[in-house]
C-alpha cells in the first residue's frame, strides 16, 4: 500500500516536471550553431519586447494604439518575411534574420546588438505564443537559382513583366507606392498599408540584396496585400524583373541603375524622375 | 578590505538605520511577491507621461537601460547612433507635432549622513573633532534632460540641472553630427559632454552622498589646493567637459573608440581660467561569450594641463584676484586607465584599475613661477573598483561597489612626525568606500520610470580629519527615484 503511494507520488512529480520540459522542447530553436532556450527567450522578451508586441505575444502592448504599423502579431504567427513559401511558416532563420536586421520602415529595431545565442532565445520563445508552431511545420525554403549577368534586355524584360503583372496597380508606373489601388490596400489587421517606394530607396522590409527582393515577390509578403508570385512566373524572369526593379531606386547606386542610364531611354527616365528641392529632414532623400 | 567594510558596518550603524533597512527590504519583498513569482510587468499597468525616448520609440525602459539609468548594450548601441534606432523613425518628421523631448528627474528620499572626526567647536570655542549625524526627509537636485534628434543623423542633448535649492547650471549642451558619410565611425560631437567613459558616473546606480560618485573619477592628492593656491587646480574625470569628440564604433557596436579635443576648464562654462586643451581616448571591444552575455574590455586616459597662476590680477576695492581665461604657468596631469565589464548572464561585474599623475607644481599647489617646496615629487596613485549588480528581472536589481584609492607616492615627503611642509604618512589621503543597496523598479512602461531607492555606504579616507586622523563616514538613503 506504502509502496504504491510513493510510487503514485514519484510518477506524479515526475509528470509535473516533464510537462514544462516538453512544452519547452516544443518551443526550442536552432539557427545554425546556436540552440534557442524558451525559458531564456522569455527572460529577454520580458526586458525588450512586450511593449509593442504585447503580454501575450498578441501585438497588443501598451505602444500598439501608438503605431502606424502595428506590431507583429505573435499568436496569429503569420509572418512577411520569410524564405517559405505563401501560407507556410518561416523557418527559425527567417525569424532570427528579421530580429538581427529589424524592419526599416516601422519601429521594429535592428536587434543586431543582443549576442546571437539572445537572438536564437528569442526566436524560441516567440515560437510559444502560437499553436501553429504545434501543428504545422515550417514550410521548406523556397529555391533561389543563381542571378543570372546582368543585361539590358534582362532589365527590358523585367519592366515588361512589370506592367504585364501589374505590379504598377499598387507600386505606382514609377515605382513611387501611388498606384491606382494603394489608397485602398489594408493588411490582415485592417490598417491602411502602403506598398513599398522604390523611388524613396530605402532598404526593403525584408533585407537589401538582389537575394532578398527574389525571395520577396516568390514567397509574398504574408499578411499584406503583396502576393507571392511563385506560380506565376518562371525563376529567370523573376531574376529580370529584379534587375528592373533596382532601377526604380534611383537614389541607390547598383550596377542595375548603372547600366540603365548609360542607355538614353534610361538616362532620360531617370533625370525625368529625380525631383529637385530641400531635404524634409527625414533622412529620406528626394 | 571587505573584512574591515563589514566590521566597520557593524560598529557604526546605528539601530534605527538597521531598523529602517530591515523594514524597506521585508516591503520591497512583498511587493515583489504581490505581483507574481515572476515579477514580470503586467499590461493592465498605465500610466499618463512619455519619457522622452520610450515615447519616441515605444519601448520599454529595460529595452535600453538594465536597469535605469545604467545602459543595456542595445541603449549604449543607441545613444552611439545619435539616439536612433538606425531605422526611419529616427528624423523628428515622423513624431507628431506636439511631441516634445524632455524627461525630468527627481529624488524625494530620506537620508543620512554621518561623518566622523569633523572639527567643530569644543567647550570655551576650542576646536575638537566629533561625529556629525544629521537625518530627515529632503529631496535631490532636478535634472530636465532634453535630447533627440534634430533631422536623420543630427542629434542633440542639453541638460539643464539645479541643486536641490533650485540653482541651475547646465550639466550637457551639445549636438553631434551622426554617421557622417554614411559611416558609422564617423560621429563628431561639440558642446558640453559626459566623456566617453565605460563607466558612467552620470548613469550611476547608487545616489547617497559617499556612494554616489566614483571617488577614482575625482580623487586629488590632499596636499593639492592648499590655502592661498593662486589658481585652483580641480578636475575630474567624471565631470562633464567642453570640447569636440570624434566617437566611431562597428554596426553591432562590439568596437568603440574615441577622442576629445577640450578645454581646460573642467567643463566650467565662461573658461575661467585657462587657454590650455587637454585630450581624453577611449577605446573598447566586447565579445560574445554564448549564453552569458556580451563581454567587455576597454581603456581610457585623459591628457591634461592646467594653469598654476594668472598672467594679471586686478585689485578691486583691496581684493587681488586673477583676470578670467588668463591662467598660465600650465603644468600638466594625466589619468589613465582599464575597464571589463563582464556578464554572467545576471550577474555581471564591473572592474576598473585606475592611475592617476600629476605634475609637481600642480600637487603641492605651487605657481610655476615660484619654487618648489623641498623633496616636492609628482604625485601618483592607483585606484580600482569592483562593481557587482544582481538583476534578478528588470524591475529589481541589487548593487554592490567596493572602490579604492591608493596613494604611491605623495607629493611632499612623508614623515610620521608630521613636521611643517610634511605629510604624516605614505598613505595620507588613500580611500575605501563600500556601497550596498538594491533598486526595485514596481513597474516597467514605456511611459515613465520609477525605483525605489535603497542604498547605504561607507567611506573611509586616511588622515583627513584635522588633526590628522583617519575619517569615516557614512550615508543612508532611502528615496523614490522617478522620471517622467
Amino acid at each position: 500500500m506504502r509502496t504504491a503511494k510513493i510510487t503514485k507520488l514519484v510518477l506524479g512529480i515526475a509528470a509535473a516536471l516533464a510537462v514544462p520540459m516538453l512544452a519547452s522542447a516544443q518551443g526550442e530553436s536552432h539557427v545554425g550553431k546556436y540552440a534557442g532556450d524558451t525559458g531564456a527567450g522569455k527572460q529577454l522578451y520580458y526586458r525588450y519586447c512586450w511593449g509593442c508586441h504585447g503580454f501575450r505575444g498578441d501585438g497588443n502592448g501598451e505602444n500598439g494604439p501608438y503605431l502606424n504599423i502595428l506590431p507583429r502579431n505573435f499568436v496569429a504567427a503569420t509572418f512577411k518575411c520569410r524564405s517559405t513559401p505563401t501560407g507556410t511558416l518561416p523557418t527559425d532563420e527567417d525569424l532570427f534574420n528579421a530580429l538581427t536586421r529589424g524592419f526599416n520602415n516601422s519601429n521594429m529595431p535592428a536587434w543586431i546588438t543582443l549576442t546571437a545565442q539572445n537572438r536564437a532565445d528569442l526566436v524560441a520563445f516567440i515560437k510559444t505564443f502560437s499553436p501553429r508552431w504545434k501543428s504545422d511545420k515550417p514550410g521548406d525554403p523556397i529555391a533561389v537559382p543563381a542571378e543570372p549577368a546582368l543585361s539590358l534586355q534582362s532589365i527590358q524584360h523585367g519592366k515588361e513583366l512589370f506592367t504585364k503583372l501589374e505590379c504598377w496597380k499598387c507600386h505606382g508606373a514609377e515605382g513611387r507606392g501611388d498606384g491606382p489601388s494603394a489608397s485602398t490596400l489594408t493588411d490582415s489587421n485592417d490598417q491602411p498599408i502602403r506598398p513599398y517606394n522604390f523611388a524613396a530607396g530605402s532598404r526593403f522590409k525584408c533585407g537589401a540584396t538582389n537575394h532578398d527582393l527574389y525571395k520577396i515577390f516568390m514567397t509574398g509578403l504574408d499578411g499584406t496585400p503583396m502576393p507571392s508570385f511563385a506560380d506565376v512566373i518562371k525563376p529567370e524572369d523573376a531574376w529580370d524583373l529584379v534587375h528592373y526593379l533596382r532601377t526604380l531606386q534611383i537614389t541607390q547606386k547598383s550596377p542595375e541603375l548603372t547600366l540603365w542610364m548609360s542607355t538614353k531611354e534610361g538616362a532620360e527616365y531617370v533625370k525625368a524622375q529625380k525631383v529637385g528641392g530641400t531635404p524634409t529632414g527625414s533622412g529620406i532623400k528626394q | 578590505m571587505l573584512h574591515w567594510a563589514s566590521s566597520s558596518m557593524k560598529r557604526r550603524m546605528p539601530w534605527l538605520a538597521s531598523l529602517l533597512v530591515c523594514g524597506f527590504l521585508v516591503l520591497a519583498f512583498l511587493l515583489i511577491d504581490s505581483h507574481s513569482a515572476s515579477a514580470l510587468p503586467t499590461p493592465s499597468i498605465k500610466v499618463n507621461a512619455l519619457p522622452a525616448f520610450a515615447r519616441k520609440y515605444g519601448m520599454p525602459c529595460s529595452s535600453c537601460h538594465e536597469a535605469w539609468p545604467k545602459l543595456s548594450p542595445f541603449g549604449q548601441a543607441f545613444k552611439d547612433n545619435g539616439y536612433q534606432m538606425g531605422n526611419d523613425r529616427d528624423a523628428p518628421i515622423f513624431q507628431q507635432p506636439a511631441y516634445w523631448p524632455v524627461t525630468w528627474r527627481i529624488t524625494p528620499q530620506w537620508h543620512r549622513d554621518s561623518l566622523g572626526r569633523v572639527g567643530v567647536d569644543g567647550p570655551g570655542v576650542s576646536p575638537v573633532e566629533a561625529r556629525v549625524t544629521t537625518h530627515g526627509f529632503d529631496w535631490s537636485g532636478l535634472d530636465f534632460h532634453t535630447a533627440g534628434t534634430l533631422a536623420k543623423n543630427v542629434s542633440f542633448y542639453v541638460l539643464p540641472a539645479s541643486d536641490n535649492t533650485g540653482a541651475f547650471h547646465f550639466e550637457a549642451v551639445w549636438a553631434r553630427f551622426d554617421n557622417l558619410l554614411g559611416s558609422s565611425w564617423l560621429n563628431i560631437k561639440v558642446g558640453k559632454f559626459e566623456l566617453d567613459n565605460l563607466q558612467s558616473e552620470k548613469r550611476i546606480l547608487t545616489l547617497s552622498t559617499f556612494g554616489g560618485s566614483y571617488q577614482n573619477y575625482h580623487f586629488q592628492p590632499a596636499t593639492e589646493n592648499p590655502s592661498g593656491v593662486a589658481v585652483p587646480f580641480t578636475f575630474g574625470i567624471g565631470d562633464n567637459q567642453v570640447g569636440v569628440e570624434w566617437m566611431g564604433h562597428s554596426k553591432n557596436d562590439r568596437t568603440r573608440i574615441s577622442a576629445s579635443l577640450l578645454s581646460s576648464n573642467d567643463g566650467n562654462p565662461g573658461l575661467p581660467t585657462s587657454r590650455g586643451y587637454d585630450g581624453f581616448i577611449s577605446a573598447s571591444q566586447a565579445f560574445e561569450a554564448g549564453s552569458l552575455g556580451v563581454q567587455r574590455v576597454g581603456v581610457f586616459g585623459y591628457f591634461g594641463q592646467a594653469p598654476t597662476y594668472f598672467q594679471y590680477n586686478q585689485t578691486v576695492g583691496g581684493t587681488t584676484t586673477g583676470v578670467a581665461g588668463t591662467g598660465i604657468g600650465n603644468k600638466s596631469f594625466y589619468r589613465v586607465g582599464f575597464i571589463g565589464m563582464w556578464y554572467l548572464k545576471k550577474l555581471d561585474f564591473t572592474t576598473m584599475y585606475f592611475r592617476g599623475w600629476d605634475n609637481a607644481f600642480l600637487g603641492t599647489g605651487t605657481a610655476a613661477n615660484a619654487a618648489l617646496p623641498t623633496g616636492a615629487r609628482a604625485p601618483t596613485w592607483n585606484g580600482g573598483l569592483i562593481e557587482t549588480h544582481y538583476n534578478l528581472n528588470p524591475q529589481l536589481i541589487l548593487i554592490n561597489r567596493l572602490e579604492t584609492v591608493r596613494m604611491s607616492q605623495q607629493a611632499l615627503p612623508v614623515d610620521p612626525a608630521g613636521a611643517p611642509g610634511t605629510v604624516p604618512s605614505s598613505n595620507f589621503g588613500d580611500i575605501d568606500v563600500v556601497t550596498t543597496g538594491f533598486r526595485y523598479y514596481p513597474f516597467i512602461s514605456s511611459r515613465a520610470g520609477f525605483a525605489f531607492h535603497n542604498e547605504f555606504s561607507i567611506f573611509r579616507q586616511r588622515g583627513a580629519s584635522p588633526t590628522g586622523l583617519d575619517q569615516t563616514n557614512s550615508s543612508l538613503l532611502f528615496g523614490f527615484d522617478f522620471a517622467f
